[in-house]
């Protein structure tokens, strides 16, 4: 455990000495504040919801598009660069197994992703809650779920990036791949989802197996969690029909979360682990 | 017996897609020796190494280390080994001493030993400074300290003096010599031939990714029986008589001196006959074939001209 922790800390160190850890959280922070004050300004005093709930929406929509994003810069890299620089040689020639540096890098850049993400989001909450007071205790709730829901899609996007980066030979190949995963998971699968319903009239497909499309997605599930999971925010997301209707309550959408850091994270240690260097 | 060998290599072999990159190697390295391993860019000398780590996996043969496995018992393998891959790179960011730390976390040193290797290497001043800032000398000297960490029973160094000045190739092989006093064995892979000659105990020459010569310089160069040569310098004038008298052992003849060769078992046979020659002959150096030359006799083909491509 001490080898993983080793390797965790250097990530950590790492992210912290090149400014990334400061520059996302800046970033998620000022998006966070912006969307906070500017987003919610129409919606004026006549509305049920609390501002901090109507934050949570937007931030959830924030976070599909930012933190994806983010975790596959940040793991694209981490094994095909460390192999292609020849820093991999050193590290492998040392008492320490091949899933130890796939934990160990995991482990340290889930730590950056949820130090920027509590960090920013945290900083923009608080002062939504300072500048609107009457924040309740399930607004408060919606927002720690949506943190921890945010690290968990960042986690999640991680691992596939690690799978990209032991999957191919070449830096450059894990970039594209990792863009083209961004786009896929965020853009084109709700593309494609709503151009299907749209073509057949609704009548394609049923609740239930739309619910299980859903699960496929990361970014869906994610979605679905945080616009469904609470009451105050349920309510001002307009998605109170469509979580009774949903076949899938939070619980197997948070199981649909772990299971997409588990897998990819376990094919990325096979691929890793028969890896000639 | 065999156990007590650092390294038992058995007819070792490696394909990378159908072209044999190692086939057929068996190497004994015993505490305290040194072996270098020569050979060309792609002669296998690196992959050889690599299978002693157990980061690739041998197709045919056996490796052992340390009395295991090191596909098997990795672990246990590198925890006792040291090892410099050529042209050594790290994490760029971070200091020598935060380097060194990082490395001596993974094997469970203290940071004492940081400290004390980085002073052996003579890096204490530029311990702060990011690797980044490091020339090829000093990466290549912290890369000789986290070789040393937790004083290693078998130390692999793949091209280690590369990029070294002189003085620094002098320190280097200083402390190589000290670890052979402790017991270490070192194997040391190298195209820089002259600097090898009196540093290392045996000698294995890799062509191709076989072995094609093992034994102790002096061995290789009965073995390869090259010419041992004399250069011969006679007073004024003498020259033709000793010419005549030496006879077809005589190669070239200029102003004031004579090039003689013969077969390495001639060798004192010549000497007593031109000891014979009383004053004609000044003075006699004898030439044994250079390391240069047995290599190239070894595997058709100079090391030199490779080397400073």
């Amino acid at each position: 455990m001490s080898t993983v922790l080793t390797i965790a800390g250097k990530e950590v160190r790492d992210g912290m000495r090149n400014r990334w850890v400061l520059a996302t959280t800046l970033l998620m922070a000022a998006l966070a504040l912006g969307l906070a004050f500017l987003g919610t300004a129409p919606t004026g005093s006549n509305i049920a919801a609390s501002r901090l709930a109507v934050t949570v929406v937007s931030l959830a929509s924030l976070t599909i598009f930012l933190v994806p994003l983010i975790a596959l810069l940040l793991s694209f890299d981490a094994l095909v660069g460390e192999v292609e620089r020849g820093t991999m040689l050193l590290l492998l020639s040392y008492p320490v197994a091949r899933w130890e540096v796939v934990a160990g890098k995991f482990l340290g850049h889930t730590a950056l992703i949820a130090i920027a993400t509590v960090v920013g989001y945290g900083v923009a909450a608080v002062a939504v809650a300072y500048a609107a007071p009457g924040t309740g205790t399930g607004d408060w709730q919606a927002m720690g779920a949506l943190i921890a829901s945010s690290v968990l899609l960042g986690a999640v996007f991680l691992s596939i990036g690690y799978l990209l980066s032991s999957l191919v030979r070449e830096r450059a190949t894990a970039a594209g791949l990792a863009i083209a995963v961004w786009l896929v998971f965020v853009l084109l699968y709700d593309l494609g989802l709503l151009g299907y319903l749209a073509a057949t009239e609704g009548k394609g497909l049923s609740a239930e197996a739309f619910g299980w499309l859903l699960l496929l997605n990361p970014a869906d599930a994610f979605r679905l969690f945080n616009l469904t999971g609470v009451e105050e925010v349920r309510q001002f997301a307009g998605m109170a029909g469509v979580s009774r209707q949903a076949a899938v309550g939070p619980v197997a959408l948070m199981g649909a979360l772990l299971a997409w850091i588990l897998v990819p994270l376990v094919l990325a240690q096979l691929v890793f682990h028969r890896r000639q260097l | 017996m065999a156990e007590a060998d650092a390294v038992v290599l058995e007819g070792l072999g490696k394909r990378y897609g159908g072209r044999a990159v190692v086939q057929g190697v068996s190497l004994r390295l015993a505490p305290g020796e040194r072996l270098a391993l020569l050979g060309h860019n792609g002669a296998g000398k690196t992959t050889v190494m690599k299978m002693m780590l157990g980061l690739v996996r041998p197709d045919g043969g056996s490796v052992r280390v340390l009395g295991r496995d090191p596909a098997e018992a990795a672990g246990d393998v590198r925890a006792s080994v040291g090892f410099l891959p050529e042209s050594v790179v790290f994490y760029e960011a971070m200091t020598g001493f935060e380097t060194l730390r990082f490395y001596a976390r993974l094997k469970r040193r203290p940071a004492e030993e940081c400290r004390a290797l980085l002073a052996r290497v003579g890096l204490e001043a530029a311990a702060a400074r990011r690797v980044g800032t490091y020339s090829k000398g000093m990466r290549q000297r912290l890369g000789l300290a986290q070789a040393l960490l937790g004083a290693p029973r078998l130390l692999l160094l793949d091209e280690p003096t590369t990029g070294l000045d002189p003085e620094l190739r002098q320190s280097f092989y200083a402390i190589v010599a000290e670890l052979k006093a402790q017991g270490t064995a070192v194997l040391l892979s190298s195209h820089l031939l002259t600097e090898l000659e009196e540093r290392t105990d045996r000698i294995a020459i890799m062509n191709m990714g076989r072995l094609v010569g093992l034994g102790t310089l002096g061995a290789l160069r009965e073995q390869a029986g090259l010419p041992v040569r004399f250069r011969l310098r006679v007073v004024n004038g003498n020259a033709a008589a000793v010419a005549d008298r030496l006879g077809s052992l005589v190669l070239e003849r200029v102003p004031g001196e004579l090039g003689v060769a013969c077969a390495p078992r001639d060798k004192m046979e010549v000497l007593r006959a031109i000891a014979g020659l009383g004053t004609l002959v000044d003075d006699v150096e004898v030439v044994p074939p250079s390391l240069d030359d047995v290599y190239a006799s070894f595997t058709g083909r100079p090391l030199t001209e490779e080397a400073t491509a």
